[in-house]
């Protein structure tokens, strides 16, 4: 085990994490301020990879294909919202999980419909390809990092968004007290629309960058949505604070646990048992850190204040 | 107890749709047609699947989005006790495997049982949208073991060569093997009413309706949700043994987070918290899933559609339409 692949697991995970944070960061907005769960949100992620994937494929252009993912996913959203979600809000819990349940299952058979059950695959951008050499000789793609460097970008520009702008300041004001911006003259029906499609956006710039690095298939979103639920679970619900360090937390906690847990063990067992183990831990370690967590604390690292 | 004495419309609908249950799978053996068998099988199954959510889910008003967990903890006490069994290797602490399911639905049952009462401990410290995510999130959990954990198939799952014995039954007859699940079922159903009229139901639906109260009369809302959660997880567990000696087969797919969704939806179909909704769901989703399936494969399509209308326009579920409104609770 040398330094420089240890440096280059950690910044996997540090990938991986960022891709998480974009997935959180919507859903823990949606529930913030809807007091919504949204099952459905994979499946915008799934929205966003095909549109990139296909408009890349007919513009040749990566970029073009990336705003097309931004695009197809508010809109998506916003359809979504206005169609189905907005008759939920003032549903119980169990409501709205089956109706986002039944929203997956409509996504996931309508995309193999139009797009059928093969995957699609999406070329990383000429500008991105390429690899940059790490500090003690190991060489790290070029693409992973822009995606580091993105969802960095992303989340300093959503704390401005919600720190400095107005749509911000409504946004939080809605979190407080929903009746009350409501009762000051805030179309609040709008804003809920407006948020679920910036939600929704997020999810689908996730989708997009890492279709160039798996297949964009049917059923992508699932796992992805089930690892964002753990991070905005330990983050606390509602905290976009929260939703980043859970992100980075999980991220790095499950490509680190990974790489380390068959070696660790391997020094006190027979290496093939180590490997099994080892790997059978990895895979369960980011829900025992969630439980120990909610043991310590039920209610998230960065509890929200009302919800 | 004496309210299910009485003859009023639920009770007669129920009468009803336990009497389907059981004459569909005998007119199919009468006419041939053994498909229809695993088809009333399968409802009795994924109904008792249901019916142990039911508990915790309708009367605890406890959404648990990872009961495949027990499920699939279930079906995999069948499958690796069958396998033992079958090559003879010991299990642990030099115990065999088993055929006989007896021994297999007590161990299911004691296993998911314990799991039961583990997840709930630390779950039920959370309510409301956390415990949603966080039983998901243990079921997502015993998913990726089963997966990563190659001695018991991993991904592939594991078959059952021959199914299970019962003393006295040729379980390999479908319809032998339909009236023990069906068996399952009712007395499982008639636990669920027994809980529900005693004192401790009591508790847990009053829990439900408003925790405070509960917690100032004395009562630890806690200990009540987490006894009635492992009991829960037992029958589901049951039903996940049942489950793996009709297909004769156990795969992650049974622990996976659409199974657990689809509990939950059995459930809404039905009529949450009634005691024949879980029967009522399961047999109007398989009934759905084969005939849609046979019009055409975008069938999850549709179903999607359905539940969709169904949990906007049709609260209450198919009991809700035939049976009435439910009375309390």
């Amino acid at each position: 085990m040398t330094l420089a692949l240890a440096l280059e697991q950690l910044l996997n995970g540090l990938q991986l994490g960022v891709m998480l944070f974009l997935m959180a960061a919507g859903l823990t907005l949606i529930f913030g301020v809807m007091g919504l769960i949204n099952l459905a949100h994979g499946s915008l992620y799934m929205v966003g990879a095909f549109a990139c994937a296909t408009v890349a494929a007919w513009t040749g252009s990566f970029w073009i294909g990336l705003i097309a993912s931004l695009v197809a996913a508010a809109a998506a959203g916003a359809i979504v919202e206005l169609v189905v979600i907005r008759r939920l809000y003032d549903r119980d819990h169990l409501d709205q999980v089956l109706a986002t349940f039944a929203l997956i299952l409509m996504f996931s058979e309508g995309t193999r419909w139009l797009f059928g059950s093969f995957p699609l695959y999406l070329d990383i951008p000429p500008l991105l390809q390429g690899a940059v050499a790490l500090p003690g000789g190991t060489e790290y793609p070029v693409y992973r990092l822009a995606i580091i460097l993105a969802g960095a970008i992303v989340a300093f520009g959503l704390y401005l968004l919600i720190s400095r702008t107005r749509l911000g300041m409504r946004i939080r004001a809605g979190e407080s007290d929903r009746e009350m911006i409501g009762a000051l003259g805030v179309d609040i029906r709008t804003l809920y629309t407006v948020v679920f499609a910036l939600g929704a956006a997020l999810a689908g710039l996730a989708g997009a960058m890492v279709g160039a690095l798996q297949s964009v298939q049917v059923g992508m979103g699932e796992p992805v949505l089930i690892l964002a639920f753990v991070v905005i679970v330990i983050g606390g619900i509602g905290s976009i604070k929260g939703a980043l360090l859970g992100a980075l937390l999980v991220g790095v906690t499950d490509t680190m646990g990974r790489f380390l847990l068959p070696k660790i063990l391997a020094l006190f067992v027979a290496p093939a048992q180590a490997g099994m183990i080892g790997g059978a831990v990895a895979s369960m370690l980011i829900y025992i850190v969630m439980a120990v967590i909610l043991a310590v604390k039920p209610r998230g690292l960065f509890p929200a204040a009302h919800a | 107890m004496r309210e299910i004495m009485i003859l009023t419309r639920e009770n007669l609908t129920n009468l009803i749709l336990a009497a389907l249950l059981l004459a569909v799978p005998f007119a199919a053996d009468a006419l041939g047609q053994p498909f229809y068998i695993t088809l009333a099988t399968r409802i009795a199954i994924l109904a008792l699947a249901a019916t142990g959510l039911n508990l915790a889910l309708g009367l605890g008003g406890l959404v648990s989005f990872g009961h495949a967990a027990f499920f699939g903890i279930g079906g995999y006490v069948a499958g690796i006790l069958a396998a033992h069994a079958f090559s003879g290797d010991p299990l642990l602490f030099g115990l065999s495997g088993t055929k006989q399911m007896w021994a297999i639905w007590t161990v299911a049952v004691i296993i998911s049982g314990l799991v039961g009462l583990a997840i709930g401990a630390i779950s039920l410290r959370t309510s409301g949208v956390y415990f949603i995510m966080i039983t998901l999130a243990f079921a997502q959990m015993v998913y990726y073991f089963a997966i990563s954990w190659p001695a018991y198939g991993g991904e592939d799952g594991l078959s059952i060569l021959v199914r299970n014995q019962f003393p006295g039954v040729m379980t390999m007859i479908p319809l032998n093997f339909f009236l023990i699940c069906y068996v399952a079922l009712l007395l499982a159903l008639g636990l669920f009413a027994l809980i529900r009229a005693s004192r401790f139901g009591t508790a847990l639906q009053a829990a439900r309706q408003n925790e405070v109260r509960v917690a100032t009369v004395g009562i630890q809302p806690y200990r009540i949700r987490l006894t009635a959660f492992a009991i829960s997880a037992a029958i589901t567990g049951l039903a996940g043994a049942l489950f793996a000696d009709l297909n004769r087969f156990v795969s992650p797919s049974m622990l996976s987070w659409h199974m657990s969704g689809e509990l939950i939806v059995l459930i809404i179909l039905g009529g949450t918290g009634r005691l024949f909704g879980p029967l009522a769901g399961a047999a109007l989703y398989v009934i759905f899933e084969y005939a849609l399936g046979g019009l055409t494969e975008r069938w999850q399509f549709f179903l999607g559609l359905i539940l969709l209308a169904v949990v906007l326009f049709a609260r209450g579920g198919l009991l809700g339409l035939l049976a009435g409104k439910a009375k309390h609770g």
